[in-house]
């Protein structure tokens, strides 16, 4: 059982995909926990499975076993479930993805796209609802006049304020970040960062935050689990992770990042010794 | 006297809107041997640079200054010596390698066309050369790989096959563009490794663009720092990261997270940086 400051628990969640009739275990018995206001990082490669772990946990994909709770209670994301059923799930939830050049809407500005939201789960509309939708643009540090823009007009990290400000329109309780800081410049990459660490503190909001990138999942989060090939190989809190590191894979993740006085030899050196001990993917 | 020389390059694009000034006064060397690295945010001009380095600037550009490559003036080369110069001395890899390659020939076949169309090499003798150079970038079973095609191999394997395709007309300078961007953390330190150890081996001249100051550290010998298509600090790798002098540099530096950094301040943004250096954006 997990425990009333729980809200979001995985329980050995396995998902398995078949293609020519090759298997591939992409998610293997994964746990975790996610505490109510906590933030979560999951760290990994590509083929480590976090994304899919994380497109399961928003419904994107189906768990072939295992099961998720929801403040204790069974979370069940039913292809055939109801429409208001969907729109509570929505509620819950939401995903920000790495690239909003592909996840918005070309033709939608972020008024359009909000009014459009606010009215399909709040029935709002008029001056209440421009009124919420400059609260909204105003939380994401952007201008009324880039609200009113199409996102071919914005730059990239304008665009991911929109992909944020979408997402909080709903009130979620828990946003998924995927790599939705991975393809920003530095200087942009700071301003997101400040910004979902300000919104976390001010909504008390709770975060899933998927990244390869270590020095920016420490930024963010208070708790890590660190994933390969489909596995929780090492979990805890971010800080003790990151410093000190128990798995081999933890510790070749932390020698490859690039930092003053940085060499890769010693990276390249425990990549050999690691993939040594493993039978090939 | 270096291989590359560029002095005083500038490069503006005429379009129905007005001229848009890419690159303002760009000088460097490359010697043999010596890697160069041209740090900076997008839109920086990096790209364009490198763009000048093949002669592949943009059509109706306006470039002034020249680039001297091995006692020729690129800006103002023919088409046969450009085309010369980019099959047998100058090779470039970029940050997508899935972008770079025929999805549908197999890779041996790809990275033997260009020298054995060229006429440098039979295609015996270029087969026996890619499988030397795929040993030499640590790929295994090289004559295993020669058969797959590109879907078949991961981001990191075939940004290595790249690197082979690039080297095959032993090139005297090579140009990567980003070319560890796309990969995985395990496989950059594997790359960044790989392309040292080759530049050493063959004395092959360098220039490396990133976005990363740290990642630019491990490799380079001397740093460019690039801002809005200028060189705003320029020196020795360790000078420009231990001690950076232009106020850009040092935001650049201080808006990343670091690993066992803080987290509980707030990241200086490059604007904030620059603002509390009192420096004009």
């Amino acid at each position: 059982m997990s425990d009333q400051h729980t809200l979001l628990a995985a329980r050995s969640v396995t998902k398995t995909f078949t293609k020519r009739s090759q298997t591939v275990t992409a998610v293997n018995d994964v746990s975790f926990e996610l505490p109510a206001g906590g933030s979560l990082g999951i760290i990994g490669e590509s083929g480590s499975g976090k994304s899919t772990l994380v497109r399961i946990v928003i419904g994107l994909e189906t768990a072939d076993r295992g099961s998720f709770l929801y403040r204790g209670e069974e979370h069940k994301l039913d292809l055939r479930r109801s429409r208001r059923q969907r729109l509570t799930d929505a509620r819950r939830m939401q995903i920000v993805f790495q690239d909003p050049t592909v996840s918005l809407d070309p033709r939608e500005t972020l008024r359009e796209s909000l009014s459009r939201i606010l009215h399909l789960h709040y029935n709002l509309s008029g001056p209440s609802a421009a009124s919420r939708i400059r609260e909204l643009t105003g939380a994401v540090g952007l201008t009324e006049r880039q609200a009113d823009a199409l996102p071919s007009q914005l730059s990239g990290g304008q665009k991911q304020r929109v992909a944020i400000a979408r997402a909080l329109s709903v009130e979620p309780e828990i946003l998924i970040l995927d790599e939705a800081v991975s393809a920003l410049d530095v200087s942009v990459q700071a301003q997101i960062l400040n910004l979902l660490n300000d919104l976390r503190a001010k909504l008390g909001l709770s975060y899933l935050f998927v990244s390869h990138d270590l020095s920016v999942v420490q930024y963010v989060t208070d708790h890590a689990i660190v994933m390969r090939r489909g596995q929780v190989v090492e979990a805890g809190d971010t800080r003790s992770v990151l410093s000190n590191p128990q798995h081999p894979y933890t510790k070749l993740l932390l020698a490859s990042v690039p930092a003053p006085g940085w060499s890769p030899d010693a990276a390249v050196l425990l990549r050999r010794e690691l993939e040594a001990t493993e039978v090939p993917a | 006297m270096p291989l590359l020389s560029i002095r005083g390059l500038s490069l503006s694009i005429s379009g129905r809107r007005g001229t848009n000034v890419v690159l303002t006064d760009v000088s460097f060397d490359v010697d043999e041997g010596e890697c160069v690295a041209l740090v900076g945010e997008s839109g920086s001009g990096k790209s364009m640079t490198t763009k000048c380095i093949v002669g592949a600037q943009p059509e109706g550009s306006e470039i002034s200054g020249s680039v001297d490559f091995a006692g020729t003036d690129i800006t103002r080369a023919s088409r046969s010596t450009l085309l010369r110069m980019r099959r047998a001395e100058v090779a470039m890899i970029y940050q997508d390698p899935r972008s770079g390659i025929n999805p549908i020939q197999r890779v041996g076949d790809f990275v033997v066309e260009a020298v054995v169309a060229s006429g440098a090499l039979t295609q015996q003798a270029a087969r026996t050369r890619a499988i030397e150079l795929m040993r030499a970038v640590r790929l295994r079973n090289p004559e295993q790989i020669m058969m797959r095609y590109p879907f078949e191999l991961s981001g990191g394997m075939l940004q290595r096959v790249m690197i082979v395709s690039a080297l095959m007309g032993s090139p005297r300078l090579l140009l990567c563009d980003e070319p560890t961007t796309a990969l995985d953390v395990t496989n950059q330190a594997e790359v960044v490794n790989i392309l040292g150890d080759l530049q050493k081996k063959r004395r092959l001249a360098m220039v490396f663009i990133t976005h990363d100051l740290d990642l630019a550290a491990a490799i380079s010998d001397r740093v460019c720092v690039m801002r809005d298509g200028r060189i705003v600090e320029s020196g020795t790798t360790s000078q420009v990261l231990n001690a950076p002098s232009h106020p850009y540099t040092k935001a650049l530096l201080s808006s990343r997270p670091t690993l066992g950094g803080d987290t509980a301040t707030r990241l200086p943004t490059i604007a904030e940086t620059l603002a509390a250096e009192g420096a004009e954006r």
